[in-house]
């Protein structure tokens, strides 16, 4: 049983990593669709924290979210076995091209293939914003945050870890003042 | 010694990467080609136009593609630059995997304290905000072409972007099997 789930946690790792094309975010769709409808690994509330977590620390994103459901599941092996099993595919795809297809890149197949590709990259990106929308609850009251997170970005530049930062910070205080007025009240 | 170097800056350019696969693009290239000299202008090209036509996190493919042909021009063997591949793509990872494990112990230990909470709430909305800048800033020349080279082309690409997201959010079909299909058709058109 035990070895049967790691198993079962590396191969869908490897199915991952192999089909992460352009980028860590238009895997997101994917990674849902295997850690959280399929395998029940965590909750759609605990992906989104993951995602914000691995987004936020250094290190390439598929790799850290495969890193901390392996820890959940199977402690600090668990976490090795996730990253390795993501990594896994790009390392062989590239050792293959790099030793026996050095004219790998000016095959116009491929070329073509992926101009097909990129467009449905971008929807793969923008499609979770709305299914995540309800996992956040967002309502009238917080759906200022998202937009304007967007537009900071979008529009001027500014640097996701600071939209991070702020967010953080402002949910932390936030949370204190509303419980401190909550104390008031009760007393 | 080629070996050291490697493990040192490929450690270095995992532990420095915020902000994504292209975020580190600079970083490497910096790192291998004007500090190091490990491969040429155009080698380093190559390996970009590779890692994005290639599956996989773009980390990865160019630690393994940077490992291996560093250690095939300093001239060493196939086996030791499969070696060399291998140890670079494992230096880009293991500080940040260490670092998130210990996030991940605290946040598994710790989900239920009320400043933990608090902070994620205001968290997830925004990182809703942070992926559709990143959708947005994406929908560019590189990805749909332009209608001033070629206007069927580019409202095919359109039409693909605007099928998969009709498909996966409100079909729920497989991305997987919806990146393939895009792909063959662009196979069959272009």
């Amino acid at each position: 049983m035990y070895s049967v789930m790691l198993l079962k946690f590396f191969l869908t790792c490897n199915k991952i990593g192999a089909f992460t094309l352009g980028g860590g975010y238009a895997m997101i769709p994917i990674m849902e669709r295997e850690y959280v409808d399929k395998n029940h690994w965590l909750d759609r509330e605990e992906f989104m924290d993951i995602m914000v977590v691995a987004q936020t620390t250094p290190g390439i994103f598929s790799i850290d979210m495969a890193s901390h459901i392996g820890y959940k599941l199977r402690g600090v092996w668990g976490g090795i076995v996730g990253a390795l099993g993501i990594a896994l595919p790009s390392i062989v795809a590239i050792l293959l091209i790099a030793i026996f297809f050095h004219n790998f890149k000016d095959n116009v197949l491929v070329e073509k293939f992926f101009r097909g590709v990129r467009p449905a990259v971008v929807a793969l990106i923008a499609a979770p914003c709305f299914k995540m929308a309800r996992t956040a609850h967002i309502t009238w009251s917080t759906c200022w945050i998202p937009l304007v997170s967007c537009l900071l970005i979008a529009a001027f530049s500014v640097s996701p870890i600071w939209i991070i930062i702020v967010a953080g910070l402002g949910g932390y205080l936030y949370g204190r003042v509303r419980d401190r007025k909550q104390q008031q009240q009760n007393k | 010694m080629l070996f050291l170097k490697l493990f040192y800056v490929f450690s270095k350019i995992g532990i420095f990467n915020f902000g994504g696969g292209y975020a580190m693009l600079s970083l490497i290239y910096s790192e291998t080609v004007v500090k190091n000299h490990w491969l040429t202008n155009a080698e380093f090209t190559d390996i970009v136009a590779i890692s994005q036509s290639t599956p996989g996190p773009i980390g990865i493919n160019t630690a393994t593609y940077v490992g291996y042909t560093s250690v095939v021009n300093a001239g060493y063997p196939v086996w030791a630059a499969v070696l060399g591949s291998v140890l670079a793509s494992l230096s880009i990872m293991w500080l940040s995997f260490i670092l998130m494990i210990s996030i991940s112990h605290y946040l598994l230990t710790h989900k239920d304290a009320p400043w933990v909470k608090n902070v994620f709430a205001a968290l997830r909305p925004a990182i809703i905000g942070l992926i559709a800048a990143a959708a947005l800033l994406l929908m560019n020349k590189e990805n749909f072409g332009s209608p001033a080279d070629s206007i069927p082309y580019f409202v095919l690409s359109i039409g693909l972007c605007v099928a998969v997201f009709v498909a996966t959010l409100r079909f729920k079909v497989n991305p997987i099997l919806a990146l393939l299909v895009c792909g063959i058709v662009g196979l069959i058109v272009y």
